[in-house]
């Protein structure tokens, strides 16, 4: 019994997290006088962007004096003095606000090259680092942000997924791979990004015994692949030597000439998966024989180990599945689109809605008192949707968590719905973006929480993601109904355009979606509507907007409807998507925040540098 | 009687400061909480208030006096600043301490004007008024009045910028222009050839100034040397690029000057900007 009191996430219990200490001071130091060296003209542009890379600092938008610092956070799992000092290093040497990204990364925009050392130093304070954030390394090894809360999980990956990221960082098997490396952990079958990454794995149990299933060879960019699954259980023991025989293998094999086609995925398809297969298997082999205990000690799943707390069990929260309208009470609202139970009995998810992962440094600072408050784990998660989860939440304690929320404009609801649409940074800071995927993303927030899109349950499994090119980082191919930018010239004049996708889907049977159409970019959010719209009447009984768009994708026959198949569909839209003449609607030939014609504005991109 | 009472103490309480302050010139620019309540109670001290005269009227640090920002502004001859020094009982010999409730920025601007017209022993409050009355230090409500004194106008052009001096150190060697707007403001546009230093680095939450070390290592990141000569400018009226002047000086810049008029009259004059329009990075604010 006092242990239940011990435990229970109160005000005054709260268990800080300690210092996960992924980052290293010297290399502050050493960034610091590299970029020195640089502009004194003793290290070459080439070399300085290697390294720059390898630490984590993007090039921005056509100003190479600015740097993108991307911070890693493995799992997702972020403290709230981690937040706290991020918010702190935003305001001092960036622009006040911070942005999630799809791979569970917090990156600061704009930030001038000099002062990315100071950055640095205020995250290694915190225990973060940006080594290896960028560059032909392993990435942000992700897992998904209901690892250890997640009903059909067979148990918590979060720990496997910790010990995986701090077994690769910094690693010489991995500083110089033909291209970046990206391992995704699941909880179960359902959430996580496990067929798009180069490793995904998905924890199971097999007779007792603890493992996983690992998915090879998928990712999302100018060209998409979904991972193939290697065998059908491989135990825990051999995780590390199964991803060090594949990243082994792709350092060794991977193509090094040609940018456009050296992710790991290339390399898979073009030697066909059985064969690549084959080799994973012998290389595991050779990777167990030769490893030496010094490398093998470096990955150590039980330092990594989560915090086990005893539970009371708490009371239910019939709201949840109480239906809400667009006017009902705003907290309803929110609970309904924002939160859900936990496998453990009495406590709940909360998710943190945000604009296309914007957060400004006040509402960062809230967001760390919240989770100081009521989180009963002493930390948060963000997710691939660009938002946060805050966890082990007393059901008791959500009003309270709204109004908190609320005071810094963070309870917007809509966070689990389709209506928190995904959107990368595009133009707003990247090199290699043609369109403002950004704003983009938020101008489709702000219209359907207008329009109470937030409530309506049909609509819920649904997500919308966009990207402002097509290197998928806003991962608009696993979207419903996804979109990446380009330029297209309409009625003469240059125009910012989206590719339409439709059937896109995460977890274990993830699909790539199918592109549909062009869209100008000024009418992609009436073109959304008008979708709905068509769905709403052509539907049938008990089927979500996912499945009906699924349906139509898979070519299904709509026998007795109007629009019986895709092309029905898409000469529905024609109206919506066509434009007036430039002369009639200049506007709609202009990106979102832009007062000037449009023109596609690219650089070198540096993701393949 | 009093006056002389006052004299005296006056005289001591310089004795403190100068203790306390002259080893170098650093620390000359901003005095300690601990210090000004030392100062206060030892009545060695003037205290400015530069917060609206409501605020000042409303709650005030212990025998402060009000000169609002606004007031410095509409004065805008070196030789009214000296008849408003001499109206508020401060001579040429009166340490004069600043304060404001809006980091720092606000204090700068008016303690720059003050040694822009002779009053060099002029220092800013380290902290705010929230955080002072936070630490539960000595306030008070009665609004404070001294008897005049005398003041001589000695104006000391090095600390000042005209436009034309802004425009001739973009071809000098060692004349290095910085805006302390921030960043967004900066990239949409600037002055040519000027480097930002937003005024969102150089204090905390407890400090208007950070410490001088690292103001130091931030001026070295930006190749800033003691030496180069310096030009601080920010949006309107040279509050924000008051703060970077004391900023700078106290990272060690011996030649430094605030270009008052800042980024406004130079667009009104119609002299050339950079501009960046290639980038929506205004986008990304969330709110």
């Amino acid at each position: 019994m006092k242990k239940e009191v011990l435990n229970y996430p109160d005000k005054k219990h709260f268990y800080p997290k300690s210092n996960p200490r992924w980052g290293k001071e010297e290399e502050t130091e050493i960034f610091g006088q590299n970029v020195k060296l640089f502009r004194r003209g003793k290290m070459s542009e080439d070399d300085f962007r290697r390294f720059r890379l390898q630490h984590g600092a993007y090039g921005s938008r056509l100003q190479q004096n600015y740097s993108m610092i991307r911070i890693k956070v493995p799992s997702g799992e972020v403290t709230p003095e981690q937040l706290q000092k991020i918010a702190t290093l935003s305001e001092a040497f960036s622009i006040g606000s911070a942005h999630v990204s799809t791979r569970q990364n917090i990156q600061l925009h704009w930030v001038q090259l000099e002062d990315v050392s100071e950055v640095m130093r205020g995250l290694v304070e915190v225990g973060l680092t940006t080594r290896e954030a960028c560059g032909n390394t392993v990435r942000n090894v992700m897992c998904s942000h209901f690892a250890g809360v997640c009903p059909d999980e067979a148990f918590d990956s979060t720990p496997y997924a910790m010990a995986t990221a701090r077994f690769f960082l910094r690693n010489p098997v991995c500083q110089n791979l033909p291209r970046k490396f990206k391992i995704n952990f699941a909880c179960c079958s359902n959430h996580g990004l496990v067929r798009i990454a180069d490793i995904g794995l998905i924890p199971m149990k097999k007779d007792g015994a603890i493992g996983f299933k690992i998915y090879l060879g998928g990712g999302l960019g100018a060209a998409s692949f979904i991972g193939y699954l290697l065998e059908e259980f491989t135990p825990e023991e051999r995780l590390v030597s199964t991803c060090m025989a594949a990243v082994r293998l792709f350092d060794r094999l991977g193509n090094r000439e040609n940018m456009a086609r050296n992710r790991m995925r290339y390399l898979v398809n073009e030697m066909g998966w059985e064969k690549f297969q084959k080799l994973v298997i012998k290389e595991r082999t050779n990777v167990e024989m030769t490893i030496s205990l010094e490398t093998l000690n470096r990955y150590k799943v039980e330092s990594e180990g989560p915090n086990i707390r005893q539970l009371s069990n708490g009371r239910k929260l019939p709201l949840i599945n109480e239906k809400v309208d667009i006017n009902s009470d705003p907290y309803k609202r929110w609970i309904h689109s924002n939160v859900i139970p936990q496998k453990q009995n009495g406590y709940f998810v909360v998710f943190v809605t945000l604009g296309a992962g914007d957060i400004t440094s006040n509402q960062l600072r809230s967001l760390a008192k919240t989770i100081q408050t009521y989180s009963g784990e002493g930390c948060a998660r963000n997710t691939p949707n660009q938002n946060f989860a805050v966890r082990f939440v007393k059901a008791r304690d959500l009003p309270e968590f709204y109004n908190e929320l609320a005071k810094t404009g963070l309870a917007n609801p809509g966070a689990l719905t389709m209506s928190s649409a995904v959107g990368c940074s595009g133009t707003t800071s990247c090199n290699l973006a043609i369109t403002n995927s950004h704003r983009l993303a938020k101008e489709i927030q702000s219209k359907f929480i207008e329009l109470g899109f937030d409530t309506e349950d049909d609509l819920r499994d649904s997500t919308i993601k966009i990207s402002g090119c097509p290197n998928s980082c806003g991962q608009h191919e696993i979207a419903t109904i996804g979109f990446y930018g380009g330029a297209s010239r309409i009625d003469g004049t240059m125009t910012p355009t989206y590719t339409m996708m439709f059937g896109g889907k995460d977890g274990e049977d993830g699909v790539l979606g199918k592109s549909v159409m062009r869209v100008p970019a000024k009418r992609v959010i009436s073109t959304i509507i008008k979708i709905i719209d068509i769905y709403r009447q052509e539907r049938n009984t008990n089927e979500s907007l996912a499945m009906w768009v699924s349906k139509l994708i898979k070519g299904v026959p709509n026998t007795n409807r109007t629009a019986k198949n895709l092309d029905d569909i898409k000469t529905a839209l024609m109206e919506t998507t066509s434009l007036p003449s430039p002369q009639d609607d200049p506007d709609a030939y202009m990106d979102y925040g832009n007062d000037v014609k449009f023109s596609a504005k690219t650089a070198r991109g540096e993701c393949a540098a | 009687m009093r006056s002389l009472k006052y004299a005296t103490k006056e005289k001591k309480s310089k004795s403190i400061l100068s203790r306390n302050h002259s080893t170098s010139n650093l620390q000359d620019i901003v005095t300690s909480a601990d210090i000004l309540r030392t100062l206060i109670r030892k009545n060695a001290v003037r205290v400015v208030d530069v917060r609206k005269e409501d605020d000042y009227k409303k709650e005030h640090i212990k025998t402060a006096i009000s000169i609002p920002l606004a007031r410095v502004l509409d004065n805008d001859t070196p030789e009214k600043i000296v008849l408003l020094l001499e109206q508020s009982g401060i001579s040429d010999k009166t340490p004069v301490v600043v304060y404001d409730d809006t980091f720092g920025a606000l204090a700068a601007r008016v303690a720059w004007t003050f040694q822009y017209v002779g009053h060099a022993n002029t220092s800013l409050l380290e902290t705010t008024f929230a955080n002072w009355k936070s630490y539960g230090f000595e306030t008070e409500k009665k609004i404070n009045v001294f008897p005049k004194a005398k003041h001589s106008l000695r104006v000391n052009n090095d600390i000042f910028a005209n436009y034309d001096e802004v425009e001739k150190a973009k071809s000098e060697q060692n004349k290095i222009l910085v805006d302390s707007r921030e960043r967004l403001n900066f990239l949409s546009e600037h002055i040519p050839g000027a480097t930002n230093l937003p005024y969102t680095m150089l204090g905390t939450s407890e400090s208007i100034l950070r410490d001088p070390q690292e103001i130091k290592r931030f001026m070295e990141n930006r190749g800033i040397s003691k030496d180069d000569e310096v030009i601080t400018y920010c949006g309107s009226v040279g509050t924000l690029s008051g703060l970077a002047y004391f900023a700078l000086r106290m990272g060690g810049v011996k030649k430094i000057r605030l270009y008052s008029r800042s980024f406004k009259e130079w667009k009104k004059l119609g002299k050339p900007i950079e501009e960046f329009k290639d980038a929506n990075f205004w986008d990304l604010s969330a709110e």
